[in-house]
Protein backbone atom coordinates (compact mmCIF):
# COMPACT_ATOMS: atom_id res chain seq x y z
CA UNK A 1 0.00 0.00 0.00
CA UNK A 2 1.59 2.91 -1.22
CA UNK A 3 1.54 6.10 1.16
CA UNK A 4 -1.48 8.25 1.79
CA UNK A 5 0.47 11.28 1.98
CA UNK A 6 2.19 12.99 -0.65
CA UNK A 7 5.57 15.11 -1.15
CA UNK A 8 5.54 18.80 0.30
CA UNK A 9 6.33 20.07 -3.04
CA UNK A 10 3.20 18.37 -4.47
CA UNK A 11 1.25 19.94 -1.99
CA UNK A 12 2.75 23.36 -2.47
CA UNK A 13 1.74 22.73 -6.26
CA UNK A 14 -1.70 21.59 -4.98
CA UNK A 15 -2.38 24.98 -2.68
CA UNK A 16 -1.25 27.13 -5.68
CA UNK A 17 -4.04 25.29 -7.73
CA UNK A 18 -6.63 25.10 -4.36
CA UNK A 19 -5.94 29.62 -4.40
CA UNK A 20 -7.26 29.48 -8.40
CA UNK A 21 -10.16 27.36 -7.31
CA UNK A 22 -10.72 29.33 -4.26
CA UNK A 23 -10.84 33.10 -6.93
CA UNK A 24 -12.97 31.28 -9.32
CA UNK A 25 -15.37 29.87 -6.52
CA UNK A 26 -15.71 33.29 -4.54
CA UNK A 27 -16.27 35.36 -8.39
CA UNK A 28 -18.59 33.07 -9.16
CA UNK A 29 -20.69 33.27 -6.01
CA UNK A 30 -20.43 36.95 -5.79
CA UNK A 31 -21.62 36.99 -9.73
CA UNK A 32 -24.62 34.39 -9.19
CA UNK A 33 -25.62 36.08 -5.84
CA UNK A 34 -26.22 39.24 -7.82
CA UNK A 35 -28.02 37.66 -10.30
CA UNK A 36 -30.27 35.40 -7.97
CA UNK A 37 -31.44 38.40 -5.99
CA UNK A 38 -32.03 40.65 -9.64
CA UNK A 39 -33.74 37.77 -11.18
CA UNK A 40 -35.26 36.00 -8.22
CA UNK A 41 -37.03 39.70 -7.43
CA UNK A 42 -37.50 40.15 -11.35
CA UNK A 43 -39.48 37.31 -11.75
CA UNK A 44 -41.95 38.50 -9.13
CA UNK A 45 -42.48 42.32 -10.65
CA UNK A 46 -45.09 43.21 -11.63
CA UNK A 47 -44.24 44.62 -15.09
CA UNK A 48 -44.91 41.35 -17.08
CA UNK A 49 -42.36 42.17 -19.55
CA UNK A 50 -39.56 41.85 -16.35
CA UNK A 51 -41.12 38.64 -15.15
CA UNK A 52 -41.36 36.83 -18.92
CA UNK A 53 -37.41 38.19 -19.75
CA UNK A 54 -36.42 36.69 -15.65
CA UNK A 55 -37.88 33.26 -16.52
CA UNK A 56 -36.16 32.88 -19.90
CA UNK A 57 -33.20 33.78 -18.16
CA UNK A 58 -33.93 31.46 -15.55
CA UNK A 59 -35.07 28.11 -18.20
CA UNK A 60 -32.11 29.10 -20.30
CA UNK A 61 -29.56 29.09 -17.92
CA UNK A 62 -30.63 26.40 -15.71
CA UNK A 63 -31.13 24.27 -19.61
CA UNK A 64 -27.64 24.59 -20.63
CA UNK A 65 -25.39 22.48 -18.77
CA UNK A 66 -22.52 24.43 -16.95
CA UNK A 67 -19.80 22.89 -19.22
CA UNK A 68 -21.36 23.95 -22.57
CA UNK A 69 -21.32 27.52 -21.36
CA UNK A 70 -18.41 27.64 -20.20
CA UNK A 71 -17.10 26.14 -23.46
CA UNK A 72 -19.09 28.47 -25.44
CA UNK A 73 -18.04 31.76 -23.32
CA UNK A 74 -14.06 30.42 -23.79
CA UNK A 75 -14.18 29.42 -27.23
CA UNK A 76 -17.13 31.19 -29.15
CA UNK A 77 -17.81 34.52 -27.06
CA UNK A 78 -14.19 36.28 -27.39
CA UNK A 79 -14.80 35.67 -31.35
CA UNK A 80 -17.89 36.77 -31.54
CA UNK A 81 -17.75 39.83 -29.88
CA UNK A 82 -13.95 40.34 -30.81
CA UNK A 83 -12.65 40.65 -27.64
CA UNK A 84 -8.92 40.12 -27.94
CA UNK A 85 -6.90 38.79 -24.95
CA UNK A 86 -9.94 36.67 -23.92
CA UNK A 87 -9.18 35.61 -20.11
CA UNK A 88 -10.49 32.16 -19.29
CA UNK A 89 -10.95 33.34 -15.40
CA UNK A 90 -13.79 36.00 -16.32
CA UNK A 91 -15.42 32.68 -18.30
CA UNK A 92 -15.10 30.82 -15.62
CA UNK A 93 -16.38 33.30 -13.10
CA UNK A 94 -19.32 34.02 -15.94
CA UNK A 95 -20.48 30.51 -16.90
CA UNK A 96 -20.40 29.45 -13.03
CA UNK A 97 -22.04 32.92 -12.13
CA UNK A 98 -24.31 32.64 -14.96
CA UNK A 99 -24.76 28.69 -14.39
CA UNK A 100 -25.74 29.51 -10.12
CA UNK A 101 -27.38 32.86 -10.53
CA UNK A 102 -30.00 30.55 -12.46
CA UNK A 103 -31.07 28.11 -9.58
CA UNK A 104 -30.81 30.85 -6.80
CA UNK A 105 -33.23 32.79 -8.58
CA UNK A 106 -35.46 30.00 -7.91
CA UNK A 107 -34.66 29.78 -4.29
CA UNK A 108 -35.09 33.59 -3.59
CA UNK A 109 -38.37 33.82 -5.54
CA UNK A 110 -39.71 30.89 -3.28
CA UNK A 111 -38.49 32.67 -0.24
CA UNK A 112 -39.74 35.86 -0.95
CA UNK A 113 -43.20 33.87 -1.91
CA UNK A 114 -42.94 32.50 1.66
CA UNK A 115 -42.96 35.72 3.53
CA UNK A 116 -46.56 36.33 4.38
CA UNK A 117 -48.75 38.42 2.70
CA UNK A 118 -49.69 40.39 5.92
CA UNK A 119 -46.17 41.51 5.72
CA UNK A 120 -46.62 43.06 2.15
CA UNK A 121 -50.13 44.60 3.18
CA UNK A 122 -48.59 45.89 6.35
CA UNK A 123 -45.85 47.99 4.26
CA UNK A 124 -48.34 49.13 1.83
CA UNK A 125 -50.72 50.97 4.58
CA UNK A 126 -47.77 52.23 6.20
CA UNK A 127 -46.80 53.98 2.96
CA UNK A 128 -43.41 52.27 2.10
CA UNK A 129 -41.81 52.47 -1.28
CA UNK A 130 -41.80 49.04 -3.03
CA UNK A 131 -38.15 49.27 -2.70
CA UNK A 132 -38.11 50.10 0.91
CA UNK A 133 -40.48 47.43 1.22
CA UNK A 134 -38.61 44.51 -0.36
CA UNK A 135 -35.50 46.08 1.42
CA UNK A 136 -36.64 46.62 5.10
CA UNK A 137 -39.86 44.25 5.22
CA UNK A 138 -39.83 41.07 2.41
CA UNK A 139 -36.37 40.08 1.95
CA UNK A 140 -34.93 40.39 5.90
CA UNK A 141 -37.82 37.81 6.71
CA UNK A 142 -37.10 35.62 3.38
CA UNK A 143 -32.96 35.27 4.36
CA UNK A 144 -33.81 32.56 6.87
CA UNK A 145 -35.14 30.53 4.29
CA UNK A 146 -32.62 31.33 1.31
CA UNK A 147 -30.07 30.61 3.10
CA UNK A 148 -30.15 26.29 3.93
CA UNK A 149 -30.49 25.69 0.16
CA UNK A 150 -28.19 28.44 -0.37
CA UNK A 151 -25.21 26.85 1.17
CA UNK A 152 -26.14 23.76 -0.92
CA UNK A 153 -25.95 25.80 -3.77
CA UNK A 154 -22.92 27.10 -2.93
CA UNK A 155 -21.22 23.50 -2.19
CA UNK A 156 -22.51 22.85 -5.90
CA UNK A 157 -20.72 25.80 -7.69
CA UNK A 158 -17.35 24.70 -5.51
CA UNK A 159 -17.70 21.36 -7.17
CA UNK A 160 -18.32 23.06 -10.79
CA UNK A 161 -14.98 24.85 -10.16
CA UNK A 162 -13.33 22.13 -11.31
CA UNK A 163 -14.54 22.18 -14.78
CA UNK A 164 -11.96 25.28 -15.24
CA UNK A 165 -9.39 23.06 -15.42
CA UNK A 166 -10.90 22.22 -18.96
CA UNK A 167 -10.78 25.94 -20.17
CA UNK A 168 -6.92 25.93 -19.45
CA UNK A 169 -6.81 27.63 -16.00
CA UNK A 170 -4.69 26.26 -13.14
CA UNK A 171 -6.73 25.24 -10.96
CA UNK A 172 -6.92 22.33 -8.34
CA UNK A 173 -7.86 19.76 -10.60
CA UNK A 174 -5.70 21.11 -12.97
CA UNK A 175 -2.83 20.87 -10.82
CA UNK A 176 -3.49 17.38 -10.14
CA UNK A 177 -3.79 16.08 -13.61
CA UNK A 178 -0.07 18.17 -14.14
CA UNK A 179 1.35 15.59 -11.16
CA UNK A 180 -0.32 12.53 -12.81
CA UNK A 181 1.54 13.43 -15.88
CA UNK A 182 4.81 14.09 -14.03
CA UNK A 183 4.66 11.10 -11.75
CA UNK A 184 4.46 8.51 -14.64
CA UNK A 185 7.52 10.46 -16.20
CA UNK A 186 9.85 11.29 -13.12
CA UNK A 187 8.86 7.95 -11.60
CA UNK A 188 7.76 10.07 -8.53
CA UNK A 189 6.52 8.14 -5.15
CA UNK A 190 3.07 9.62 -5.45
CA UNK A 191 0.76 6.99 -7.13
CA UNK A 192 -2.12 8.10 -9.08
CA UNK A 193 -5.23 7.09 -7.20
CA UNK A 194 -3.63 8.48 -4.76
CA UNK A 195 -3.09 11.72 -5.88
CA UNK A 196 -7.02 11.80 -6.91
CA UNK A 197 -7.85 10.83 -3.69
CA UNK A 198 -6.30 13.39 -1.58
CA UNK A 199 -7.49 16.01 -4.24
CA UNK A 200 -11.00 14.74 -3.50
CA UNK A 201 -10.40 14.92 0.22
CA UNK A 202 -9.34 18.52 -0.25
CA UNK A 203 -12.76 19.45 -1.88
CA UNK A 204 -14.09 17.58 0.49
CA UNK A 205 -12.56 19.59 3.46
CA UNK A 206 -14.55 23.09 1.34
CA UNK A 207 -17.64 21.66 0.98
CA UNK A 208 -17.01 20.95 4.42
CA UNK A 209 -16.16 24.39 5.65
CA UNK A 210 -18.65 26.30 3.22
CA UNK A 211 -21.48 23.98 4.92
CA UNK A 212 -20.13 25.61 8.18
CA UNK A 213 -20.07 29.29 7.31
CA UNK A 214 -23.60 28.65 6.06
CA UNK A 215 -24.66 26.93 9.31
CA UNK A 216 -23.00 29.74 10.89
CA UNK A 217 -24.98 32.29 9.03
CA UNK A 218 -28.29 30.45 9.77
CA UNK A 219 -27.51 30.86 13.47
CA UNK A 220 -26.84 34.47 13.67
CA UNK A 221 -29.51 35.63 10.89
CA UNK A 222 -31.70 33.58 13.49
CA UNK A 223 -30.62 35.31 16.85
CA UNK A 224 -30.39 38.62 15.01
CA UNK A 225 -34.37 38.45 13.80
CA UNK A 226 -35.46 35.85 16.54
CA UNK A 227 -36.99 33.20 13.91
CA UNK A 228 -36.09 29.93 14.59
CA UNK A 229 -33.96 28.79 11.55
CA UNK A 230 -35.94 26.00 9.90
CA UNK A 231 -34.99 22.59 10.26
CA UNK A 232 -32.37 21.57 7.91
CA UNK A 233 -31.35 18.27 6.87
CA UNK A 234 -28.94 17.18 4.53
CA UNK A 235 -31.64 15.46 2.87
CA UNK A 236 -32.27 18.85 1.43
CA UNK A 237 -29.88 19.49 -0.87
CA UNK A 238 -30.66 17.18 -4.10
CA UNK A 239 -33.51 19.66 -4.91
CA UNK A 240 -30.84 22.54 -4.03
CA UNK A 241 -29.11 22.76 -7.18
CA UNK A 242 -28.21 19.47 -8.32
CA UNK A 243 -26.56 19.67 -11.62
CA UNK A 244 -25.51 22.95 -11.53
CA UNK A 245 -22.82 21.42 -12.98
CA UNK A 246 -21.01 17.96 -10.74
CA UNK B 1 -4.61 35.66 -39.41
CA UNK B 2 -6.54 38.20 -41.46
CA UNK B 3 -8.29 35.76 -43.06
CA UNK B 4 -9.51 35.28 -39.87
CA UNK B 5 -10.82 38.29 -39.45
CA UNK B 6 -11.98 38.71 -42.30
CA UNK B 7 -14.04 35.54 -42.10
CA UNK B 8 -18.12 36.23 -41.95
CA UNK B 9 -19.23 36.12 -38.16
CA UNK B 10 -21.24 32.95 -38.65
CA UNK B 11 -21.21 30.82 -41.50
CA UNK B 12 -24.31 28.83 -42.16
CA UNK B 13 -22.47 26.23 -44.21
CA UNK B 14 -20.40 25.14 -41.14
CA UNK B 15 -23.72 24.59 -39.20
CA UNK B 16 -25.36 22.17 -42.52
CA UNK B 17 -22.26 20.52 -42.87
CA UNK B 18 -21.40 19.50 -39.17
CA UNK B 19 -24.67 19.32 -37.78
CA UNK B 20 -24.86 15.53 -38.24
CA UNK B 21 -21.69 15.08 -36.14
CA UNK B 22 -22.79 17.07 -33.46
CA UNK B 23 -25.89 15.16 -33.20
CA UNK B 24 -24.29 12.53 -33.49
CA UNK B 25 -22.85 13.49 -30.39
CA UNK B 26 -25.34 14.15 -28.19
CA UNK B 27 -26.81 10.87 -28.79
CA UNK B 28 -23.88 9.29 -27.27
CA UNK B 29 -24.63 11.48 -24.29
CA UNK B 30 -28.14 10.94 -24.32
CA UNK B 31 -27.09 6.84 -24.45
CA UNK B 32 -24.77 7.26 -21.32
CA UNK B 33 -27.36 9.60 -19.40
CA UNK B 34 -30.06 6.15 -19.73
CA UNK B 35 -27.24 4.00 -18.74
CA UNK B 36 -25.88 5.72 -15.82
CA UNK B 37 -29.40 6.97 -14.61
CA UNK B 38 -30.00 3.17 -14.80
CA UNK B 39 -26.75 2.32 -12.32
CA UNK B 40 -28.06 5.49 -10.26
CA UNK B 41 -31.80 3.90 -9.61
CA UNK B 42 -30.69 0.32 -8.66
CA UNK B 43 -27.29 1.53 -6.23
CA UNK B 44 -29.57 4.28 -4.62
CA UNK B 45 -31.45 2.33 -3.20
CA UNK B 46 -28.76 -0.06 -2.40
CA UNK B 47 -27.32 2.88 -0.91
CA UNK B 48 -30.44 3.80 0.89
CA UNK B 49 -31.34 0.32 2.69
CA UNK B 50 -27.39 0.26 3.58
CA UNK B 51 -27.69 4.17 5.37
CA UNK B 52 -30.57 3.35 6.51
CA UNK B 53 -29.27 -0.07 8.68
CA UNK B 54 -30.27 0.22 12.26
CA UNK B 55 -26.37 -1.41 13.00
CA UNK B 56 -24.19 1.50 13.26
CA UNK B 57 -21.25 -0.30 11.81
CA UNK B 58 -23.24 -0.33 8.48
CA UNK B 59 -24.46 2.39 8.66
CA UNK B 60 -21.41 4.98 9.22
CA UNK B 61 -19.34 3.79 6.26
CA UNK B 62 -22.37 3.92 3.83
CA UNK B 63 -23.48 7.54 4.95
CA UNK B 64 -19.27 8.76 4.82
CA UNK B 65 -19.60 7.42 1.24
CA UNK B 66 -22.91 9.09 0.35
CA UNK B 67 -21.27 12.27 2.08
CA UNK B 68 -17.91 12.38 0.50
CA UNK B 69 -19.44 11.44 -3.17
CA UNK B 70 -22.09 14.25 -2.80
CA UNK B 71 -19.68 16.63 -1.87
CA UNK B 72 -16.57 16.22 -4.21
CA UNK B 73 -16.33 16.98 -8.01
CA UNK B 74 -17.35 14.77 -10.66
CA UNK B 75 -14.82 16.13 -12.85
CA UNK B 76 -12.00 14.62 -10.43
CA UNK B 77 -13.91 11.05 -9.82
CA UNK B 78 -14.20 10.90 -13.68
CA UNK B 79 -10.58 10.83 -13.50
CA UNK B 80 -10.33 8.62 -10.43
CA UNK B 81 -12.22 5.97 -12.55
CA UNK B 82 -10.04 6.44 -15.55
CA UNK B 83 -6.91 7.41 -14.67
CA UNK B 84 -6.41 6.07 -11.46
CA UNK B 85 -8.45 2.93 -11.08
CA UNK B 86 -6.25 0.74 -14.14
CA UNK B 87 -3.33 1.62 -11.91
CA UNK B 88 -5.40 -0.99 -9.00
CA UNK B 89 -6.17 -3.61 -12.06
CA UNK B 90 -9.19 -1.88 -13.00
CA UNK B 91 -9.48 -1.23 -16.81
CA UNK B 92 -12.70 0.53 -18.02
CA UNK B 93 -12.96 2.35 -21.98
CA UNK B 94 -13.79 5.97 -21.54
CA UNK B 95 -17.75 5.62 -21.79
CA UNK B 96 -17.89 2.70 -19.30
CA UNK B 97 -15.85 5.29 -16.90
CA UNK B 98 -18.30 8.32 -17.64
CA UNK B 99 -21.39 5.71 -17.62
CA UNK B 100 -20.00 4.83 -14.20
CA UNK B 101 -18.98 8.02 -13.03
CA UNK B 102 -22.42 9.27 -13.80
CA UNK B 103 -24.18 6.21 -12.10
CA UNK B 104 -22.43 6.48 -8.78
CA UNK B 105 -22.09 9.98 -7.97
CA UNK B 106 -26.14 10.34 -8.50
CA UNK B 107 -26.65 7.07 -6.77
CA UNK B 108 -25.81 8.96 -3.89
CA UNK B 109 -28.21 11.28 -4.35
CA UNK B 110 -30.86 9.01 -5.41
CA UNK B 111 -30.65 7.36 -1.85
CA UNK B 112 -31.24 10.38 -0.70
CA UNK B 113 -34.73 10.54 -2.05
CA UNK B 114 -35.35 6.93 -1.42
CA UNK B 115 -34.48 7.57 1.82
CA UNK B 116 -36.81 10.07 2.24
CA UNK B 117 -39.34 7.86 0.15
CA UNK B 118 -39.12 5.15 2.69
CA UNK B 119 -39.36 7.77 5.68
CA UNK B 120 -42.71 8.81 4.14
CA UNK B 121 -44.31 5.70 4.41
CA UNK B 122 -46.76 5.68 7.54
CA UNK B 123 -45.22 3.49 10.71
CA UNK B 124 -48.59 1.85 10.82
CA UNK B 125 -47.72 -0.07 7.67
CA UNK B 126 -44.65 -1.60 9.43
CA UNK B 127 -46.63 -2.56 12.40
CA UNK B 128 -49.09 -3.95 10.10
CA UNK B 129 -46.45 -6.05 8.91
CA UNK B 130 -45.51 -7.03 11.70
CA UNK B 131 -49.04 -7.75 13.15
CA UNK B 132 -49.42 -10.09 10.20
CA UNK B 133 -46.23 -11.69 10.96
CA UNK B 134 -44.23 -10.87 7.62
CA UNK B 135 -40.79 -11.42 7.68
CA UNK B 136 -38.42 -8.51 6.71
CA UNK B 137 -37.55 -8.77 3.01
CA UNK B 138 -41.77 -9.70 2.45
CA UNK B 139 -42.35 -6.61 4.49
CA UNK B 140 -39.86 -4.68 2.29
CA UNK B 141 -40.53 -6.09 -1.02
CA UNK B 142 -44.29 -6.55 -0.59
CA UNK B 143 -45.47 -3.38 1.67
CA UNK B 144 -42.63 -0.58 2.31
CA UNK B 145 -41.00 -0.42 -1.58
CA UNK B 146 -44.47 -0.45 -3.28
CA UNK B 147 -45.35 2.72 -1.64
CA UNK B 148 -42.30 4.28 -1.24
CA UNK B 149 -40.78 4.30 -5.11
CA UNK B 150 -43.57 5.99 -6.55
CA UNK B 151 -42.88 9.03 -4.22
CA UNK B 152 -39.37 8.74 -5.34
CA UNK B 153 -39.74 8.57 -9.34
CA UNK B 154 -40.34 12.68 -9.75
CA UNK B 155 -37.18 13.05 -8.05
CA UNK B 156 -35.14 10.32 -10.28
CA UNK B 157 -36.73 12.59 -13.20
CA UNK B 158 -34.76 15.54 -11.63
CA UNK B 159 -31.69 13.82 -11.92
CA UNK B 160 -32.36 12.24 -14.76
CA UNK B 161 -32.22 16.05 -16.12
CA UNK B 162 -29.06 17.18 -13.95
CA UNK B 163 -27.11 14.23 -15.23
CA UNK B 164 -27.67 15.04 -18.88
CA UNK B 165 -25.75 18.25 -18.11
CA UNK B 166 -22.76 16.64 -16.61
CA UNK B 167 -22.72 13.72 -19.02
CA UNK B 168 -20.67 16.31 -21.32
CA UNK B 169 -17.84 16.05 -18.78
CA UNK B 170 -17.11 12.53 -20.30
CA UNK B 171 -14.93 14.81 -23.02
CA UNK B 172 -12.30 15.26 -20.29
CA UNK B 173 -11.63 11.73 -20.18
CA UNK B 174 -12.00 11.48 -24.47
CA UNK B 175 -15.81 10.19 -24.57
CA UNK B 176 -16.74 11.31 -28.28
CA UNK B 177 -20.01 13.49 -26.69
CA UNK B 178 -21.19 16.64 -27.97
CA UNK B 179 -18.96 18.95 -26.78
CA UNK B 180 -15.56 16.54 -27.47
CA UNK B 181 -16.82 16.41 -31.10
CA UNK B 182 -17.73 20.24 -31.04
CA UNK B 183 -14.07 21.04 -29.69
CA UNK B 184 -12.51 18.78 -32.10
CA UNK B 185 -14.69 20.38 -35.71
CA UNK B 186 -13.49 23.63 -33.84
CA UNK B 187 -9.79 22.95 -33.47
CA UNK B 188 -9.62 21.63 -37.06
CA UNK B 189 -11.50 24.56 -38.41
CA UNK B 190 -11.70 27.42 -36.16
CA UNK B 191 -15.41 27.54 -36.86
CA UNK B 192 -15.28 28.06 -32.88
CA UNK B 193 -18.54 29.98 -32.96
CA UNK B 194 -20.80 27.86 -35.03
CA UNK B 195 -19.88 24.53 -33.64
CA UNK B 196 -19.74 25.69 -29.60
CA UNK B 197 -23.37 27.35 -30.85
CA UNK B 198 -24.56 24.17 -32.10
CA UNK B 199 -23.45 22.37 -29.40
CA UNK B 200 -25.46 24.79 -26.86
CA UNK B 201 -28.49 24.71 -29.25
CA UNK B 202 -28.68 20.79 -29.43
CA UNK B 203 -28.18 20.77 -25.59
CA UNK B 204 -30.70 22.54 -25.12
CA UNK B 205 -33.18 21.03 -27.58
CA UNK B 206 -32.80 17.93 -25.70
CA UNK B 207 -32.57 18.81 -21.82
CA UNK B 208 -35.48 21.76 -21.89
CA UNK B 209 -38.61 19.62 -23.28
CA UNK B 210 -36.93 16.78 -20.74
CA UNK B 211 -36.89 18.96 -18.01
CA UNK B 212 -40.34 20.11 -18.95
CA UNK B 213 -41.58 16.69 -19.34
CA UNK B 214 -40.51 15.75 -15.90
CA UNK B 215 -41.90 18.85 -14.57
CA UNK B 216 -45.54 17.59 -16.11
CA UNK B 217 -44.66 14.50 -14.81
CA UNK B 218 -43.88 15.85 -11.22
CA UNK B 219 -47.88 17.65 -11.34
CA UNK B 220 -49.36 14.47 -12.68
CA UNK B 221 -48.21 12.06 -10.57
CA UNK B 222 -46.13 13.61 -7.82
CA UNK B 223 -49.36 14.45 -5.74
CA UNK B 224 -51.07 11.98 -6.32
CA UNK B 225 -48.64 9.54 -4.98
CA UNK B 226 -47.94 11.69 -1.97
Amino acid sequence: MPDLILSPSNYARLMEGLVVTMQVLIGSVILGSLLSLFFGIGRLSQRAWVRRASSVYVEFARGASAIILLFWMFFALPILFGIRGWSPMVAGILALGVNMGAYGAEIVRGAVNSVAKGQTEAAIALNLSNTQRLRHVVLPQAVPVILPPYGNLAIEVMKGTALVSLITLSDLAFEVQKLRVNSVVIADSATTPMLYLNVLAIYFVLAFLIDRVFKLAERRVAAKFGVKPPRRKRAGRPTAGVGVTG
Amino acid sequence: MNQLADRPKWNWDVVWEHLPAIWGGMVVIIQATLAGITIAMILGLFLALGRRSERRWISWPFAAFIDFIRSTPLLIQLFFVFFALPEMGIVLGARTSLILGLGVHYATYASEAYRAGIDAVDKGQWEAATALNLGTGTTWQKVVLPQAIPKVIPALGNFLVAMIKDAPLGSSIGVAGVLFVARSIGSQTFFYVETMTMAGILFLVVSVPAALFVQFLERKYGYEAA
